[in-house]
């Protein structure tokens, strides 16, 4: 019989690892106390407004520092109105732009190009703002000086320019969709690359086309991903704050028309902050709380959905 | 060999090579295929037979820097000819994979239905019946017939593979092509498919991969026996595993390398 090697005596007993747990411990306690902290900062400092106007705040429009009223419907509407509009122009052009990356463009096009989309979210975005205000506005405003010549267009009310300023819901719609792209894009990317062979190699058997693989058979099972991804985007542009404070024009109403001037939450927090005191302070960190509250809700439903969305047997 | 109507060539593979880039994976390789008969292709791994079986179906068309020559004729037209469809070729041609692949997305119903409505199929009496008849001749029907519209991932794998085949056969090919359609499967899953073959091929010509010479022996009409690239050699089934010409196919049946 051959002895038996033994295993060297350990360096640290099992000490080394308590002070490791232990440090983990209070790391992720850490994350759950700023949590827990936000929630009672932004609660308390808008316990004024929430106490003078009550669930009316979050119902009613109206805000107006000049005869210190305020509420919120309106913040609250402009933000999934400018959010929504700029995933509706966004999410075809990233989920084709990712659909190209992996299914079409040669390997020597789809590396740059798939560099470049992820590059545009490492851009600032008071860059994106500066962008917006120098070669859109401009643009936009020779489209509403346009409009403004030809009284029947100024008739449709969804059309309708009062003043030909460039700044407006469009304006911040536009640049919110670039700057969402990169996060559905590039998710959707990996996701798309994560689709099993077998799945294509079962639709191209089947008498499937090019377009019928993607479409039947790749599309569907990188559904629940690619929808992370453009709630990610969604969450991305209902805080986006730089930008479209630059260029919605800062106006507290709701917008009838999408060159009307407008105010999303943040936006509004962002313009008004610098100078306000009293219930006006109070009620722009309730708008922050409102803020947060529609961050965690997109959150919580955007699980649910992944996790419908999932098809059985991939789920992770 | 058991097809009773008069013998007829389905599928004739002359001077077949298939390239990955500059290396040749596959050579030289001349078979032909009766119709309605189940044909093994054996050999150890990496000897060729899977990607000669994909040639079969165009499949490499798909796959960067893969190259086939010589001629494939299906009923007697190169497959490879430049007005040939691949699309079409691959609605006569069908394939099984190694693992059940079902569309996870979609139900039992849906994923039998899935190559004809890509046919453009849209009639619902038409779906049905032929979703039912490949239920049934994949031997699944009994068994899925109350929950066609749950998804097909809640079925066991052998299932999924039986509806992997249903799905084949749906859209009616001439050719069934199966890649080791058991080797992901438990030893009843794999009984059942073979049990199954049987009756197949009254309907379709089957060319199936595997690497289970028992299972070879069990299912098949006839035997091609591949080596490094070779078809080193091709007979009927009985010949090839008692009386093999060949000593390098006796070599691999009697186990002494592979």
């Amino acid at each position: 019989m051959t002895e038996r090697i033994k295993a060297p005596p350990t360096r640290l007993g099992s000490g080394g690892d308590k002070v490791f747990r232990g440090i983990i411990i209070f790391l992720a306690l850490c994350i759950v106390a700023i949590f827990v902290l936000s929630i009672y900062q932004l609660v308390s400092g808008g316990w004024e407004t929430f106490s003078k106007y009550g669930l009316g705040f979050f119902f009613t429009s109206g805000w107006s520092p000049a005869k210190d009223s305020y509420a919120a419907l309106s913040f609250i509407a402009s933000t999934v109105l400018t959010s929504v509009l700029a995933l509706i122009i966004a999410v075809p052009l990233a989920v084709a732009s990712a659909i190209f990356i992996t299914e079409y463009a040669p390997k020597w096009l789809a590396e740059p190009v798939s560099y470049l989309v992820e590059l545009l979210a490492a851009i600032p975005s008071v860059i994106y703002g500066l962008w917006a205000i120098f070669v859109m506005a401009p643009i936009i405003q020779g489209w509403q000086l346009q409009i403004l010549q030809n009284p029947q267009l100024n008739a449709i009310p969804l059309l309708h320019v009062d003043i030909p300023s460039g700044r407006g819901l469009i304006t911040a719609v536009l640049i919110l969709a670039i700057m969402v792209i990169p996060y559905t894009a590039s998710i959707s990317r990996d996701v798309i690359r994560l689709v099993p062979r077998d799945q294509r190699e079962a639709a191209y058997a089947l008498g499937a086309t090019k377009w019928e693989v993607i479409w039947k058979a790749i599309l569907p099972y990188a559904r629940a991903g690619i929808l992370g991804g453009v709630i990610l985007s969604l969450g991305r542009a209902l805080g986006e704050t730089m930008a479209v404070a630059m260029v919605i024009g800062n106006r507290a109403a709701l917008p009838t028309s999408i060159f009307d001037a407008t105010a999303t939450l943040a936006s509004v927090i962002a313009s008004e902050f610098g100078e306000s005191g009293g219930l006006q302070l109070s009620s722009l960190i309730a708008l922050g709380f409102i803020l947060f509250l529609l961050s965690l809700v997109v959150n919580f439903t955007a699980r649910a959905i992944i996790a419908k969305l999932t098809p059985e047997g991939i789920k992770v | 060999m058991t097809a009773s109507t008069p013998q007829k060539v389905i599928l004739s593979a002359q001077d077949v090579a298939i390239y990955y880039g500059t290396k040749d994976a596959v050579r030289h390789v001349n078979l032909d295929v009766v119709s309605n008969t189940v044909n093994a292709l054996i050999g150890p791994s990496g000897c060729g037979k899977t990607t000669f079986l994909r040639a079969i179906n165009r499949m490499h068309d798909v796959t960067p820097n893969t190259r086939v020559t010589g001629k494939i004729l299906l009923e007697g037209e190169d497959i490879y000819a430049a007005d040939q469809d691949p699309v079409t070729i691959r609605r006569r041609i069908g394939m099984v994979f190694q693992k059940p692949n079902p569309f996870p997305t979609m139900s039992i119903y849906d994923n039998v239905a899935s190559g004809l409505k890509l046919a453009g199929v849209r009639d619902r009496k038409i779906l049905d019946g032929i979703v039912e008849q490949s239920l049934r001749q994949a031997a699944l029907w009994e068994e899925v017939k109350d929950r066609l519209k749950t998804p097909a991932t809640g079925l066991s794998g052998g299932q999924q593979q039986r509806l992997c085949i249903a799905r084949a056969l749906a859209v009616q090919p001439e050719i069934l092509l199966m890649d080791e359609p058991t080797s992901a499967l438990d030893p009843q899953s794999t009984a059942r498919i073979e049990d199954l073959l049987g009756e197949l091929k009254k309907d379709v010509t089957i060319l199936i991969v595997t690497h289970n010479m028992q299972q070879a022996a069990r299912v098949s009409d006839t035997t091609s026996f591949f080596l490094i690239g070779d078809l080193v050699e091709h007979g009927p089934t009985d010949q090839i595993f008692t009386n093999p010409k060949d000593k390098r196919t006796e070599g691999y049946i009697t186990g002494r390398f592979g």
